[in-house]
């Protein structure tokens, strides 16, 4: 009872088998979604009892669920579309993942993603005229900059004093929305506007390469997602970030410095967030109103959970999400299941996820980590020290 | 003596005037608005209590956020489904009824239930605290968001809420002291028992058993375990304890401070709270003191909106967004983070999962 298998005890890895490896690769995120997926059917039927006056429909499930993956996969149009919502996905999914490669946890991806996308709509208004090359590369170099210095801040402060970066992110999310606000309803607002909305971003906009609206920022995603393993796995920044995560105190005694990777670890984290933040603003909204937010930040979170923090299996699970999240629309409309089921589907997949200790004693697999504890989630080992919270 | 030219002339005197006329400002603001101020820092005391509990046992939990947020909601849905069965007046003390008393219990009950989950995948299972406190949060988020859209298509009614207490005038009315009764009495049944769990929680902690076990399993569980405490009962136990202030604290949101719900009312409170528990040194009343900070702080940003304060002071206030205010307790709350928890030291098991020595 006193919790699962204890490193070293845990069973031996099949050596043999390709199939039995693969299985223990896939079971728990297989097994996962499909949970996940029948209590979402659960929490549809449950939910048909809250709203009165309709007869109740057994079939009411599966109805929703088709109607999510038709507007998610059903046309040309749609698939387009879930790539365009899993574009600022990847790019959050790896600003969490990267951070959490460190030991990081930075929660503050919703923030770098609204100031991303200020510093964005800044450049971006001010070169309006500007020839296209030129105003694009500015503006996206402004996000990734503006998000960079919001993922800076957490990370010099825990640097220097030991300021948890789970809060001190989160306070940044908070106070990015009120710079936000405080911006686009003063400086930026267009002068005699009924509501605060900024200028467009003109020729700064991202140019359409697929479909209707499939933007530039498309292919910048998975761009990143190629370098960010790159950086990971194949330079020594890289292997010091993945050594910091591993052991903070044996990395130091290997002549690393934890505290100067922990600052560049943070602000790049914050670069890939604002990027995000760049890539809906340049893309898809090319202004911004005081209502610009999104949930990027918690879905981001859910993705670099879902991937192990994997550069590269981060993009199809954003696309898991990034599809849900634009199919949602057509299963609001035909089964009258209100958006927000995509966070309760989405949450319950974490919840599941967290559980796999539990699911890989049920199924009996193996774990494909070292068998400690959050291996499942691909976050490294707690800095205990930095537990002050 | 009069005094008012050496006033006038200090107020003269540049930046130092400013400083003057704040001072003037928050002196003639603040006490008469002492219930309010309460009002603000019940929650984030509640919360803080919750922290306490958790952490000086060894469980760091930041679902505390989430936790609120869903016993806020389960008050108010509660209160809304029950309030048209129940027809009896509310009683005179507080404004209670049935159904509010049973909107109560059961947000108490949905925070409890939450803090066992949170027990479980970090005791048991022991999950990253940090991870399994997030997913806390988005999970609360999401159901909250979810259920929320589909009961305002039936557009409720309200789930009444709890009424503040009124003191005799000729005791909130004593000149000098006055406003400390108005603060802790001019209060509803939440607001008010907040003090004293706080002086409960600071007492048990420091002079009961179960408070030096405590203490123990969070500075060093495996001594603790060898004098014969049971760590992961202990853990269980602290954190469901903590869970029900907790409900409490989103309970006085929803039934308690207003009477109604909106999305993501907690608005960052639960993680504030830990902010004022660092602050406050992991002890019950340092949490409490450093809630009222922040609560002065949440406060003054409504009241420079209302009665923006006049002169030179007023002038330079008028020319920051207001936005900026509103930011304060957040810009607050990583300033004390940054400024205090060097010198402020954590339990030292907090955080880290407990593991048993294998039995022989």
């Amino acid at each position: 009872m006193s919790g699962s298998a204890a490193p070293g005890s845990s069973p031996v890895r099949p050596s043999a088998g390709l199939a039995a490896r693969t299985w223990s690769v896939v079971a728990v995120p297989l097994v996962v979604t499909v949970l996940s997926v029948l209590l979402g059917a659960v929490i549809m039927l449950f939910s048909e009892l809250l709203v009165p006056g309709h007869p109740f429909d057994w079939g009411l499930p599966l109805t929703a669920y088709g109607a999510l993956v038709n507007g998610a996969v059903g046309r040309p149009e749609a698939i387009v579309s879930t790539l365009v919502y899993s574009t600022p996905l990847v790019f959050g999914g790896l600003a969490v993942g990267f951070g959490f490669k460190a030991g990081l946890f930075n929660i503050g991806a919703q923030g770098q993603f609204l100031v991303g996308a200020l510093g964005a709509v800044m450049a971006g208004v001010a070169l309006a005229n500007a020839p296209a090359p030129i105003a694009i590369t500015l503006a996206a170099i402004a996000g990734l900059v503006a998000g960079g210095i919001w993922g800076f801040i957490p990370g010099f402060l825990k640097a220097v004093s030991g300021a948890h970066e789970v809060v001190s992110t989160i306070m940044m999310n908070y106070i990015a929305v009120q710079l936000l606000a405080a911006l686009v309803s003063g400086p930026l607002k267009v002068p005699r506007s009924p509501s605060p909305v900024t200028f467009d971003v003109g020729n700064a906009a991202f140019p359409i390469i697929l479909g209707p609206n499939g933007h530039l920022g498309i292919l910048l995603a998975v761009i990143a997602a190629l370098f960010v393993w790159w950086l990971l796995y194949r330079t020594t920044w890289g292997f010091e970030i993945r050594s910091v995560g591993a052991n903070r105190d044996a990395a130091r005694y290997a002549g690393m410095r934890p505290k100067l990777i922990t600052v560049a670890t943070m602000t790049f984290s914050g670069c890939l967030a604002g990027l995000a933040g760049t890539s809906v603003l340049l893309g898809v909204t090319h202004t911004m109103t005081s209502s610009f937010g999104t949930t990027v930040g918690f879905d981001s979170i859910a993705v670099a959970l879902l991937a192990r923090s994997n550069p590269l299996v981060i993009v199809p699970a954003a696309v898991l999400f990034g599809g849900m999240r634009a199919g949602a629309g057509l299963m609001q409309i035909k089964a009258q299941i209100p958006v927000e089921l995509v966070d309760v589907l989405q949450a319950t997949i974490l919840l599941f996820l967290v559980t796999s200790p539990v699911l890989r004693r049920v199924l009996r697999v193996s774990s494909p980590g070292a068998g400690q504890p959050g291996e499942d989630l691909g976050v490294a080992s707690v800095d205990a020290q930095a537990a002050a919270i | 003596m009069d005094i008012t030219p050496l006033v006038n002339g200090l107020y003269a005197i540049p930046l130092l005037g400013l400083v003057f006329q704040a001072i003037g400002y928050l002196v003639a603001v603040l006490p008469p608005n002492s219930s309010s101020i309460m009002s603000q820092a019940t929650p984030l005391a509640l919360a803080a209590l919750c922290g306490v509990l958790c952490e000086r046992s060894g469980v760091v939990n930041i679902g505390i956020e989430g936790t609120m947020l869903a016993s806020a909601f389960t008050a108010w849905v509660v209160g809304v489904a029950l309030n048209p069965m129940f027809s009896a007046d509310p009683s005179p003390v507080f404004g209670i009824t049935i159904p509010l008393l049973l909107a109560l219990a059961a947000a108490i009950l949905v925070a409890v239930a939450i803090s066992a989950l949170h027990a479980w995948l970090s005791i048991s299972l022991r999950v990253d605290q940090i991870i399994s406190g997030t997913i806390i949060n988005i999970a609360a988020a999401g159901v909250t968001g979810y259920l929320d859209q589909l009961i305002s298509k039936n557009s409720p009614a309200g789930a009444g809420e709890f009424v503040q207490f009124t003191p005799p005038a000729a005791l909130t009315n004593l000149p000098g002291v006055g406003w400390i009764f108005a603060m802790f009495l001019e209060q509803g049944p939440i607001g008010m028992s907040v003090i004293v769990f706080i002086i409960g929680a600071q007492i048990w902690l420091f002079r009961s058993r179960w408070g030096l076990r405590t203490r123990a399993v969070g500075e060093h569980p495996r001594a603790a375990e060898t004098v014969g405490i049971d760590v992961i009962r202990l853990r269980y136990r602290n954190v469901l304890i903590g869970g029900m202030f907790a409900g409490l604290g989103g309970a006085f949101l929803s039934i308690e401070a207003t009477n109604s719900f909106q999305l993501g009312m907690t608005n960052g409170r639960g993680f504030i709270a830990l902010a004022a528990m660092i602050m406050g040194r992991w002890t019950p009343i340092g949490a409490f003191a450093s809630a009222l900070l922040f609560a002065t702080f949440l406060q003054l940003g409504q009241l420079i909106n209302i009665s923006p304060p006049g002169g030179d002071l007023g002038v330079v206030m008028g020319a920051i967004p207001a936005q900026f205010f509103d930011a304060i307790p957040y810009i607050l709350t990583i300033v004390i983070l940054a400024g205090v928890v060097g010198r402020s030291v954590s339990p030292a098991a907090d955080g880290v999962p407990y593991e048993r020595e294998s039995a022989t």
